[in-house]
């Protein structure tokens, strides 16, 4: 049971109604560019009042993990209320009250993996936007290689002793906990020894050095643990390992499967970065200056580009029917792969289009070389293309291995 | 809009014209028909029509099976899949089309599978409808035909022909063309047969002073452009769809090559080189499967809006099948290029298949400026 009306028709005046009473104006209003994104946790600056309220409103009625369950903090909503929800928010320009790797990532492994009290414990804590939390997965050592996590928590009776480093952790200088593989069996086969655990960030011993990518910016940090004791038990029911002791690799390959569709996503033609705001590529291309789309080779890409990005927003609609139907399993590295290698090929296309004013930092284009320089690391994030690649050899079409 | 994924009943028919052409018409039988010379297999059309493929968008009242273009797409890929020549796309799918409001008897000769159909639009080696020059010159309610045609798919097989003349205008323009519907054996048409490497029938038509009157029109006198246009659509989505199917069924014999041939020692699909090449090569058939089911959804759904969906289509659809019986030739190695194996009849109808209706850079453009380029 939902406290929303079940009739499609009654429920989309509700959310509306409920957007245009909380959602205060000045989010609203606001040009798409300046907007920030919430992503709540303790140590988040809200960029401004209307921010926080709206998180907090939207979080009062579940709204902010529109899907999960009521008991667990969200609203409950079917997918098509989903759906209709999603409108109602588009219509009143309403951004998104909150963002974060807990509504992504955790969620969805706690409501798959995770013990009832669990649910109960940390789900709420995410849809009210309290705890902010980051994915401790790739260290130095084990990138595509996931597997071969060596960050070892051994077994000290009533707590873990966590030692080891993980790497690329988004934002973990602003996380409040970490969902990380740990090896807790050096004895096992690398898969089977792997648990996944959550790790208080202020716990002693641990600490974050945020790293510089070559777009200039540091979204990514090293996260190091040092002899951090991390309780067997959080309370009553409240495991610090979700599933199973080492069989966490079951809850990430659930996840990652998830991030890839995600992160596939961004191929479609709908999801075509800032510098266009909103304008289609032909209407960006057209309002160059310069007779750019003259150019028979600019020209050529464009259109290919376009082609293939038209056709890829069909295959994400085709895709997300399918995953709803019963799931695409493994397949979704296709999404991954392709979705990635597209937008990379676009932001080269975009580079190429502007010319010397795009080359420039914070030109004429605004963040558009942050954004190009952004999209290389698309295909290798959460898996690598050549990883993608070797799942669908494998795992779809079934080629033998060595 | 409905979805992308196929429907139960979509599935079903998919799943029984796959079982059909499997017994009828494997890809041996196209070996058959070229080595007999044959365009293609008049029985195996007959049965096809019993089962309402050559009505599928023919309405129900002119004894059509009236299934839709989302269907005429599913039966299209099937073909494809294993090289089925028959006029389905040329009578089926683009006269059907044409001929959706005349007079039910044309539909139903079109739907029982008796009437076969060509469209002759072409007169040079590339596609373009407003390029079109052989004319048809006016005297009152009669017309006089003369000029040539080229590229005709079925034109030799064909009792009717579609044909695109200038009533007004010059070449290069898509304003005073006129569409024609004449019997194929009206006096001062001759045909000729080309030898086209994929064995279809292929013809050039040569129109010698050929008499018409206003009965002959299809549409509106000088209006042909508007009269052709959805024909055309419905027959580049068909297309798409059966060059699609065509590239799934070059993909599935490489990849069970690549499960069983061994070089070194090993199983050559153990190699990573060759995996990757596969893996993309399936990558882009899952993206273009995509685009060909919408083409036959928004064909459905708003016709009238259906340019952008076609050409995507048609555009991938070229791209995906020249990748997968390159490859597949490529991964087959040495045998792929012999006769005796099957990879080249897939190759052959590739290539003709990119030209016909419109090639890659065609529909490209015609992307781009509906995108605002």
């Amino acid at each position: 049971m939902s406290r929303f009306n079940e009739n499609p028709d009654i429920f989309r005046t509700e959310v509306s109604n409920f957007i245009s009473e909380n959602c205060p104006a000045f989010l609203r209003e606001m040009p798409a560019d300046q907007r920030e994104i919430c992503w709540g946790g303790k140590r988040f600056e809200f960029s401004s009042d209307a921010q926080r309220d709206w998180m907090n409103a939207a979080a009062s009625v579940g709204l902010t993990a529109p899907r999960w369950p009521e008991a667990y903090g969200g609203a409950g909503l079917s997918r098509e209320q989903e759906k209709i929800f999603r409108e109602e928010m588009a219509k009143a320009k309403a951004p998104s009250p909150l963002e974060s790797f807990g509504l992504w990532m955790l969620g969805p492994a706690l409501l798959a993996f995770g013990t009832e009290d669990q649910k109960k414990h940390f789900l709420p804590q995410i849809t009210r936007g309290e705890i902010r939390w980051c994915q401790g997965y790739s260290e130095p050592g084990a990138g595509s290689d996931l597997a071969g996590v060596q960050t070892k928590a051994e077994d000290k009776g009533d707590h873990w002793l966590v030692n080891g480093s993980k790497i690329w952790t988004s934002y973990a200088n602003h996380a409040d906990w970490i969902f990380a593989l740990v090896r807790t069996d050096r004895e096992a086969p690398k898969h089977k020894g792997i648990s996944f655990m959550l790790i208080d960030m202020t716990s002693e011993g641990v600490s974050t050095k945020p790293i510089k990518l070559i777009s200039g910016r540091s979204p990514f940090c090293e996260t190091f643990f040092e002899n951090v004791k991390v309780p067997k038990s959080y309370g009553e029911g409240l495991s610090s390992v979700v599933g199973e002791v080492n069989r966490g690799w079951d809850v990430a390959k659930h996840l990652l499967t998830h991030e890839r569709t995600m992160i596939g996503g961004g191929g479609g033609s709908g999801s075509i970065g800032g510098v266009l705001g909103g304008r289609s590529l032909g209407q960006f291309l057209g309002s160059l200056d310069e007779a750019v789309m003259d150019d028979p080779v600019i020209r050529t890409e464009a259109m290919e580009l376009e082609v293939d990005s038209l056709a890829m927003g069909m295959t994400i609609e085709r895709y997300r029917d399918m995953a709803k139907a019963g799931g695409v399993g493994n397949a979704s590295a296709m999404l991954k792969y392709y979705g990635t290698e597209l937008n990379k090929r676009r932001y080269e296309m975009l580079m190429s289009a502007t010319g010397a004013f795009g080359a420039e930092w914070d030109g004429p284009y605004g963040t558009l070389s942050p954004e190009w320089l952004r999209t290389k690391a698309n295909s290798i994030e959460g898996g690598t293309s050549e990883v993608m690649l070797d799942i669908i050899s494998k795992r779809v079409l079934e080629l033998p291995s060595k | 809009m409905t979805t992308l994924m196929l429907t139960e009943d979509e599935t079903m028919l998919r799943d029984s014209a796959r079982g059909f052409l499997d017994d009828a018409a494997p890809v041996k039988n196209l070996r058959e028909n070229r080595d007999a010379g044959r365009p293609f297999d008049t029985g195996l059309w007959k049965e096809m029509a019993q089962m309402g493929w050559a009505g599928v968008l023919v309405s129900e009242e002119a004894g059509g099976s009236d299934m839709g273009h989302r269907a005429a797409g599913i039966l299209a890929g099937e073909m494809g899949q294993t090289l089925v020549a028959s006029p389905f796309i040329s009578s089926a799918v683009i006269a059907a089309t044409a001929l959706r409001n005349a007079a039910s008897d044309r539909l139903s000769g079109i739907a029982d599978g008796s009437t076969l159909y060509a469209l002759a639009i072409d007169e040079g080696a590339k596609f373009g409808p407003a390029r079109t020059a052989m004319t048809a010159s006016r005297s009152g309610n009669a017309f006089k035909l003369s000029g040539r045609k080229v590229f005709v798919a079925d034109g030799s097989s064909a009792d009717r022909v579609l044909v695109l003349a200038r009533t007004g205008g010059s070449a290069g323009e898509a304003e005073g063309l006129t569409l024609f519907d004449l019997d194929a054996g009206r006096a001062g048409i001759s045909r000729d047969r080309k030898d086209m490497v994929d064995s279809r029938d292929f013809a050039q038509i040569d129109f010698d002073g050929v008499d018409a009157t206003g009965d002959d029109v299809v549409g509106e006198v000088d209006g042909g452009m508007a009269a052709v246009a959805r024909a055309l659509n419905a027959g580049q989505a068909a297309l798409s769809a059966e060059l699609t199917g065509l590239s799934a069924g070059a993909f599935a014999m490489t990849a069970g090559y690549l499960k069983e041939r061994k070089q070194f020692g090993v199983i050559i699909g153990t190699f990573q080189a060759l995996q990757h090449r596969a893996a993309h090569m399936w990558s882009e058939i899952e993206v273009t499967a995509s685009a060909i089911a919408n083409a036959g959804r928004v064909l459905d759904e708003t016709p009238d809006e259906s340019d952008l969906a076609v050409s995507v289509a048609k555009a991938r659809a070229t791209k995906t099948a020249k990748l997968a019986v390159s490859e597949g030739v490529q991964m087959h190695g040495g045998i792929g290029m012999t006769d005796e194996f099957d990879m080249g009849f897939f190759m052959k109808r590739a290539r003709v298949g990119a030209e016909w209706l419109g090639d890659y850079g065609y529909h490209a453009a015609r992307v781009a400026r509906a995108r605002g380029f």
